[in-house]
Formats: structure tokens, C-alpha cells, sequence
């Protein structure tokens, strides 16, 4: 802390960028009123991008000075020794070199280096190389174009564009442990208050953790460019307290609710290709190609963040996705007016 | 063009038919002739890669804009990266070096001098292919469609499972082409050095220029190979059934990152080291020194090029390398830091106690100073792997590179530019209107790219189309986006400069800038065989000796 307020002394942008992280409560409010929280990469709220932002402060400290030094000689030789009139006609001293003073500007920044390298290494073994303690919570995070799947093997549950994980109390930690693969090009995870990104790459499976320490919404989407709609491939991660979180699962982990009144909904999902790509657990729907639907209506957005989820988002998304998502993979359904308003009503039923 | 553009020089000036004008210039195989051709094409290429910012910077002006589709969104990315690279950044400056490199060491052209004019051609003929995929390129509809792949490409977005049609193609083929005319001039500035310097120009009397321009050609042999070959692999699995990057059939993604790399990193050095090389003239010109410390400026630059070619996984930080890995390309792009702030240094130790004159290129000259020192340090804070798992990806690396390439880049290539023109052409460029197309640029410059950094602090990543409103990321946007437009504005000023001062301007005379090295010796043109007798030099410095037979830098080399 005692570094943050050094970092004041620093160059002019890095006080707006200061500036800019306290002022962050300004943005922090969605349009449609829920609170979120930013994605500021200096508002850590996990331990990872805690010890990321605190490493990073030390960097623009050492770099913010080096620039102050840097910045003060070049303004000083520029004003100092300008031509002025009376020199008109002559040449200065021509000096051609001074062996001390360059082997001084040679080996003061190799100790710089020295000493930014050493602070670096230690902040990437630590993140990098932390053991996976019992209680880690396991989610597999499969990366498709332009959304996300996550798969709790250990608890059975799989769900889509919004991932619930546990609060992390420091004295009893439960972070979350998330094996990283794609299921076609590259993407990246990346929610900038909980961790660094890390990307995702077919056949080449990585991981990265968090062990978020307060509650809420934190929001990210996909960082590694991975086609046309790219930029909607949003992220959203629930930190739950341990009761919800634990609520959360239970509800997950219990087939679609069957509801009588949305058969004929049911019958049209069935008969068409809407099966071939999605799920709903404990039904014949088994597609994997898009987002498992069995709890559809427990998730605020639908394609992958780019629309809230309500009956009117829902019927335009499966009447025409180019309208919120061109580009998308979701094919138009071309379904009658009757059959659109059943498949939504039943939509509706799998909460 | 008019008849009389550019005479040739030495010959009487008289009006010839255009056809022949114009054959003259096709045909060409004179060094400087091709220089001028690199770098117009170039301008041309600027032009094309502006407006292509310019329609990337309306549609972020304000969350969920749609004055592009994505699919046009992600092409104008696409073709801006690979435009303002393989095609005005690395010819442009293959320009500069054709045209200076023969004049400075005293010789009459090149050592291959129809390798040149092939190779010249063969770069544009790739520049030509890549703006044909607007035409050609059949996208999934059989409708022309540029590549939208990213200037990575990165596998396997560029297989044909997510590439369809020949867009990527295009993309493939301009840059294999174009690589191989780089590797040609690189053969051709390698030997030019190495064979034709003039009596007296031992390797340690070269001007900097020559000797940096030396080292970057050997750089451009070593990263460019890697990218052809993966060109032709990436040929090999979308036509003839190969699985080098292909993840659907086992191939690998991290291969083609590692291929791309390993020659996108040197490629930034290859950039900006005929930069240093501009300011490593023009500085002590206008300082009236001579460059302060040659001999480590030498040795930082081959140090440069060395270390460059151990740091290309730091742009693979987020692809879940070891700590090990991580840690080493930490360390070494961390190390490059300290030549390259040896040369910072130097340069500042040259204006020192000097006589600063502030003259258009000079102006230039600081403003790259004062922006390159800002490019490195935010290198050097993405070279601590753990912030760049924050900053990778996102708009703080876009502001960061800009700041290389605009700030560092652009500003040496426009100083260089006020620098040259009187000997291309024989006229000075209006300092008035430099002055202007300084000041306007900088300042939206600053706007553009020093707001920048700000949205990727902020979390927003790059490459996206349309973004979320309440992010904190639209003010910053549209600043960012009226600071390109006058970044625009200050290049229409820079063109009409041009144009008016090559009808209008002052006569330059042999020597405007009262400087030292050979190519002041000739008349502005030089005449097409550049010396009528083969000079001979006794320093680093010829033209001081002969401005100043009482005291000469050959008594003290």
C-alpha cells in the first residue's frame, strides 16, 4: 500500500490512471440497474489478480520513476542547449563519447532488470505453481464459438455463459480450479478482477484458478480473437456465498422440470433440430453442439450475455439470431407463430 | 504523373513522352529510382491502411454501434495489421535503405541491382494480391471478401474448417510473396555493404545508418524464413490434406504461434531499427555533434538483434506456458530494455551540450525521443508475465504497439522524410506546413494512443466489434476516435506538403542540412551514377573533414 501512494510521485497518466481506479464506483452501475462489478485490473477481489495488481503498482513505480528521470535529462538538453542566435556560425565542442558515463547507463539498468525480473518470477511461481487444495472446486470450461460451456464433473452439473463459484474464505480456502479446453478456435478467459486471462486452445488443455474473496456478479468475456462474433462472447461469474452457492448446485443437479402445460412447446423443440445441438437433462435432447438448456431460465442473459433473458429476447433469439448476434451459429428456426410461442413457453418452464 | 516528375538526374532536364516516362520507371533497376518506388507505394498502401483505421475508429466511437457489420469490422482489422506491416512499415523503410545506404557508403548502386527491382516488385505484387481478395477472394457466399483472421492468423481460425473460401489465401500467398522480395533486398543490402564501400570506409567508419541498416537485413534472413515456411505449411493443410495446424485432426495450435512469433517479434526490431538508424542522423545534424559513443551504439543494435530473437514468446504469455518458460522470456525481454536505453542515452548524450536547431525533422526526432522512451516502459510492464495476463489482449497492448509503431516509427519516418526529400527531389519541404503536420500530429497522436491504455486497464479487449455500454469505456472510445481524425488531417497536411513542395519548395543545393555524410557531396538529385569519381574517406565524418581540414575527425578515430 505504502507503494500505491509512492506511485503518485509518478508521471501524469499514471495519476490518471490512478485517478481512474478510484472513480471506478462511476461505472460500475449496468443501464438496467443491477449492480456489477467493473473489470478494472486493479480492483482485485482473488488472490491472483491481487498479487497481479500489486506487482503491477511495483512495475509503474520503478518504470514511472525511470520515466521522470529519462523525461527531466531530454527536456533539460532540449532547452539548455538550443541554438541561440550568437552561436550562429559556430560548432560546439564535438565530444564523441565517454566511456564511464555510458558504462554507468549500461549497468544501472541491468540492476533494474535484476531486480523487476526477480519480483516478477516470484508473483509467477506463485500463481502458476499453486497446489490444488482438497476443497477446490473443479470446473471444466470448454471454449465454442461465441460462448461458453462449463462442466462440474465432480458435481454433475453442466450450464453455460454464467459460472457460480464459491466464495473463498481465506481461512478455509475453497478456490476454484478451472481446466481450460476449446471445442474449435482459439478464446480466452479473462474476468480482469478475479484472475489474469488464460487462453483456450484445442489440444492444448491448461488451467488457471481463483479464490474470489467477496460476493457478486463479476463480468469478463472472450479475449483471444476467435471469429465474427467475438465480441460477444461475454462472461459472467456469480461468487456465491456458501448457502447459495450449495443452493445453486442442488438446483442444478435436478433434471429439467417437466411441466404438463408446455408439452406442445416441448414436442416442437423435439421435432425440429433444436435437439440435435442442445440439452435438456432428462429428456431425449442430448445435442451438445450449443448450450445445455436443462436450467435455462436460472441464467440473467442468453447468448452468451448479449441479451437478458426474458420471453421477448428469447423468441426473437430462435426467430432470428442475427438480430441480437449476427454471425452467431444459431441457425434461424423458420418456426410457425403458434409453434415459436410454444417452444418459448416451454423456454420458460426450465428454470 | 507529369512528364518532367523526376528527371534523371545528371541528364538534361527535358519533357519526355509519358509512355516513356512511365516505361522508364516499370523497367528501372537504379537504386534510387526503387527507393522512391518503395516508399510511394508505401505512402499508397498508408492511405488505404488510414481509412481502414479510420472506419475501425467510427464504429467503437460508442458502445453497440452499427456503422460496420462484424464481418466488415474484423476484415478492417485484419487488412489494417497486415496492410501498415508487409506493407508500408517494412517497405518504406526498405525505401529509405535502398535509396541511402549506396549514396552513404559511396557507391553507384547496389550490389544486385535487377534482384533489387525484383524484389521491389514481387513486395508490391504481394500488396496488389492482398487487396484483390476484396475481389477475389469468394467468401462463403462467392462474394468478394477480404481475410478477417486477424494479422496472426492464428491456428485454427485460418484452417479451411473456419476460413472458408480464399480470403486467407490471399492473405497467405501476399505474404509469402512479399517475404520473399524482403529476403531478396535484405541479400541485396547485406552485399551492397559487405562489397561496395568506398576506399578508406572501414566497417568501423560506416555511418550508423549503413551499419544498422546491416543488421536489420540480417534480421529480416533469420524471422523472415520461419514466416514463409509456415506460410507453405499452412498451404500444405488447407490443399493438400497436411495437419500442421490443423486442431481438428491432431494438429497444433501453439505451433503456428510459435512459427508466427518467432519472426513477429524480430519483426519489430527490423522496424525499428532503421529508425534508430534515421535518428542516429538526423541528431547529431541538428545538434551539431557527432553521434556520442559510435562503438556502443554499434554493439547495443547487434545486442538488439541478438536478444530480440530469444523474446518472442512474450506475446504467448496467456497460452499457458510453464512458470519456467514464462520466467525466461521475462528475463530476456526485460534485458532487452537495457541497450535499447543505452541508445536512448546515447542520443540524449549527443544533443548534449550541443546546438540544438529546430527544424522540422528535428521536431520529429525529439517527439519519437519522448515516445519511444514511453513504448519501452509500458514493454517493459508487459514483460512481467503476470501483468501481461492482464493486459495482453486488450487495448493497453493495442495502445502499446501504436506507441512503437506511430510514436516511435512513423515520427522517425517523417523526420526522415523532411530529412531526405531535399536530395530526392532537389526542393526543401515547406517548414511552415511541417511545423503544422508536426503539431497536429502529435497532438492526436497523444489524444489517440495515450487514452488508449486506459480502456484495457479497464478490461476491454481488442479486436471486438462492438462493446457493452457501462463498462466506463465509451468517453474514453470516442476520445480515442477524434484523436485518429486528427492524426488524419495532420497526414493530408504531410501529402500536400509533398505535392506543393515539389513544384514550389526552395532549392535544396548538395548540402541544406550542412551535414556529413557522402550523400551531401552530390547534387540534390544525384545524378544516376551518384559519384562521378569514387570518393575516398579517412572518418566516420567525411564531410566535416572537409569542412574542417584544421581540425579532423580522422585525428581522433
Amino acid at each position: 500500500l505504502t507503494l500505491r501512494t509512492k506511485s503518485r510521485l509518478g508521471s501524469g497518466w499514471q495519476i490518471a490512471l490512478l485517478l481512474f481506479w478510484f472513480a471506478r464506483p462511476l461505472w460500475a452501475i449496468e443501464p438496467d440497474g443491477s449492480t456489477a462489478q467493473g473489470t478494472n485490473i486493479f480492483a482485485p477481489a482473488s488472490t491472483p489478480a491481487k498479487s497481479i495488481a500489486d506487482l503491477s503498482v511495483f512495475v509503474l513505480v520503478i518504470t514511472g520513476i525511470i520515466f521522470v528521470v529519462v523525461f527531466a535529462l531530454l527536456v533539460y538538453a532540449i532547452v539548455k542547449f538550443r541554438a541561440r542566435t550568437r552561436d550562429v556560425g559556430r560548432e560546439p565542442a564535438q565530444v564523441y563519447g565517454s566511456t564511464q558515463i555510458e558504462l554507468a547507463w549500461t549497468i544501472i539498468p541491468i540492476l533494474i532488470v535484476v531486480v523487476l525480473f526477480l519480483a516478477t518470477a516470484r508473483v509467477i511461481h506463485a500463481i502458476q505453481d499453486a497446489p490444488e487444495p482438497a476443497g477446490a472446486v473443479e470446473v471444466t470450461v470448454i471454449g465454442h464459438q461465441y460462448w461458453w460451456e462449463f462442466r462440474y464433473s465432480k458435481l454433475g452439473i453442466v450450464t453455460a455463459n454464467e459460472l457460480h463459484i464459491p466464495i473463498s474464505d481465506p481461512s478455509h480456502p475453497t478456490p476454484t480450479f478451472l481446466r481450460l479446453l476449446s471445442a474449435d478456435t482459439d478464446h480466452s478467459f479473462w474476468v480482469p478482477e478475479l484472475a489474469g486471462k488464460t487462453d483456450l486452445i484445442p489440444n492444448h488443455p491448461n488451467r488457471m484458478w481463483m479464490d474470489p474473496q467477496r460476493t457478486g456478479v463479476f463480468v469478463g468475456q472472450c479475449a483471444q480473437y476467435c471469429g465474427t462474433q467475438h465480441a460477444k462472447m461475454l462472461l459472467r461469474v456469480s461468487v456465491d456465498g456458501p448457502e447459495d452457492f450449495a443452493a445453486w448446485v442442488r438446483a442444478q443437479q435436478k433434471p429439467a422440470v417437466e411441466d404438463v402445460g408446455a408439452i406442445a412447446g416441448r414436442r416442437v423443440f423435439e421435432g425440429n433440430a433444436c435437439m440435435n445441438c442442445h440439452t435438456v437433462g432428462g429428456t431425449p435432447a442430448d445435442g451438445r453442439f450449443g448450450p445445455d438448456l436443462t436450467h435455462l431460465m436460472s441464467r440473467t442473459t442468453i447468448a452468451a450475455g448479449a441479451a437478458q433473458n426474458n420471453r421477448q429476447n428469447l423468441r426473437l433469439w430462435i426467430e432470428n439470431p442475427s438480430a441480437i448476434k449476427p454471425g452467431s451459429l444459431m441457425p434461424a428456426m423458420k418456426l410457425s407463430d403458434g409453434d415459436m410461442d410454444a417452444v418459448v413457453s416451454y423456454m420458460e418452464t426450465l428454470r | 504523373m507529369s512528364s518532367n516528375a523526376i528527371t534523371i538526374p545528371g541528364a538534361q532536364i527535358q519533357a519526355r513522352p509519358w509512355v516513356d516516362e512511365l516505361h522508364l520507371w516499370l523497367t528501372t533497376v537504379d537504386h534510387k529510382r526503387l527507393g522512391i518506388l518503395y516508399i510511394g507505394s508505401s505512402l499508397l498502401f498508408l492511405a488505404v491502411g488510414g481509412v481502414e483505421a479510420l472506419i475501425i475508429r467510427i464504429q467503437l466511437m460508442h458502445s453497440h454501434n452499427n456503422f460496420v457489420s462484424p464481418e466488415v469490422f474484423n476484415r478492417m482489422f485484419t487488412m489494417h495489421g497486415t496492410t501498415m506491416i508487409f506493407f508500408v512499415a517494412m517497405p518504406v523503410l526498405f525505401g529509405f535503405a535502398n535509396y541511402l545506404v549506396p549514396l552513404m557508403i559511396g557507391a553507384r548502386d547496389m550490389a544486385f541491382p535487377r534482384l533489387n527491382a525484383f524484389s521491389f516488385w514481387l513486395s508490391f505484387l504481394g500488396g496488389l494480391l492482398l487487396y484483390f481478395s476484396f475481389l477475389g477472394g469468394s467468401g462463403l457466399y462467392g462474394a468478394g471478401n477480404a481475410p478477417d483472421v486477424g494479422w496472426w492468423s492464428y491456428a485454427p481460425l485460418g484452417a479451411r474448417a473456419f476460413s472458408p473460401g480464399h480470403s486467407s489465401d490471399y492473405w497467405t500467398l501476399a505474404l509469402l510473396v512479399s517475404g520473399f522480395g524482403s529476403i531478396g533486398t535484405a541479400i541485396n543490402i547485406i552485399a551492397t555493404i559487405l562489397c561496395l564501400r568506398c576506399p578508406g570506409m572501414k566497417i568501423s567508419r560506416m555511418p550508423l545508418l549503413v551499419w544498422l541498416n546491416l543488421v536489420m537485413a540480417g534480421m529480416v534472413l533469420i524471422a523472415i524464413t520461419p514466416l514463409s515456411a509456415a506460410q507453405i505449411m499452412l498451404l500444405i493443410d488447407r490443399y493438400l490434406g497436411g495437419h500442421f495446424f490443423d486442431t481438428q485432426a491432431g494438429g497444433s495450435a501453439v505451433l503456428w504461434m510459435h512459427f508466427f512469433w518467432i519472426f513477429g517479434h524480430p519483426e519489430v526490431y527490423i522496424l525499428i531499427i532503421p529508425c534508430f538508424a534515421f535518428m542516429s542522423e538526423i541528431i547529431p545534424v541538428f545538434s551539431r555533434k557527432p553521434i556520442f559513443g559510435y562503438p556502443v551504439m554499434v554493439a547495443a543494435t547487434v545486442c538488439i538483434a541478438f536478444v530480440s530473437m530469444s523474446v518472442w514468446a512474450h506475446h504467448m504469455f496467456t497460452i499457458g506456458m510453464n512458470s519456467y518458460a514464462n520466467s525466461f522470456f521475462t528475463l530476456t525481454t526485460m534485458a532487452v530494455g537495457v541497450p535499447t536505453g543505452i541508445k536512448i542515452f546515447n542520443w540524449i548524450g549527443t544533443m548534449w551540450g550541443g546546438r540544438i536547431q529546430f527544424k522540422t525533422p528535428m521536431l520529429f526526432s525529439i517527439g519519437f525521443l519522448f515516445q519511444f522512451l514511453i513504448a519501452g516502459l509500458t514493454g517493459i510492464m508487459m514483460a512481467a508475465s503476470p501483468f501481461d495476463w492482464q493486459l495482453s489482449l486488450s487495448y493497453f497492448v493495442v495502445a502499446h504497439f501504436h506507441y512503437v509503431i506511430v510514436g516511435g516509427i512513423l515520427f522517425a519516418l517523417f523526420a526522415a522524410f523532411y530529412y531526405w526529400y531535399p536530395k530526392m527531389t532537389g526542393r526543401m519541404l515547406s517548414e511552415r506546413l511541417g511545423k503544422w503536420h508536426f503539431w497536429l500530429f502529435l497532438i492526436g497522436f497523444h489524444l489517440t494512443f495515450d487514452v488508449m491504455h486506459i480502456p484495457g486497464i479497464l478490461g476491454m479487449p481488442r479486436r471486438i466489434y462492438t462493446y457493452e455500454p457501462g463498462r466506463g469505456w465509451d468517453t474514453l472510445n470516442l476520445i480515442i476516435s477524434i484523436g485518429a481524425f486528427i492524426q488524419a488531417l495532420a497526414i493530408l497536411v504531410f501529402v500536400a506538403n509533398l505535392v506543393i513542395s515539389y513544384f514550389k519548395g526552395d532549392r535544396a543545393g548538395n548540402d541544406p542540412w550542412d551535414a556529413w555524410t557522402l550523400e551531401w557531396s552530390i547534387s540534390s538529385p544525384p545524378p544516376a551514377y551518384n559519384f562521378a569519381t569514387v570518393p575516398t574517406v579517412a572518418s566516420r565524418r567525411p564531410l566535416w573533414d572537409a569542412k574542417h581540414p584544421e581540425d579532423p575527425d580522422s585525428r581522433y578515430e
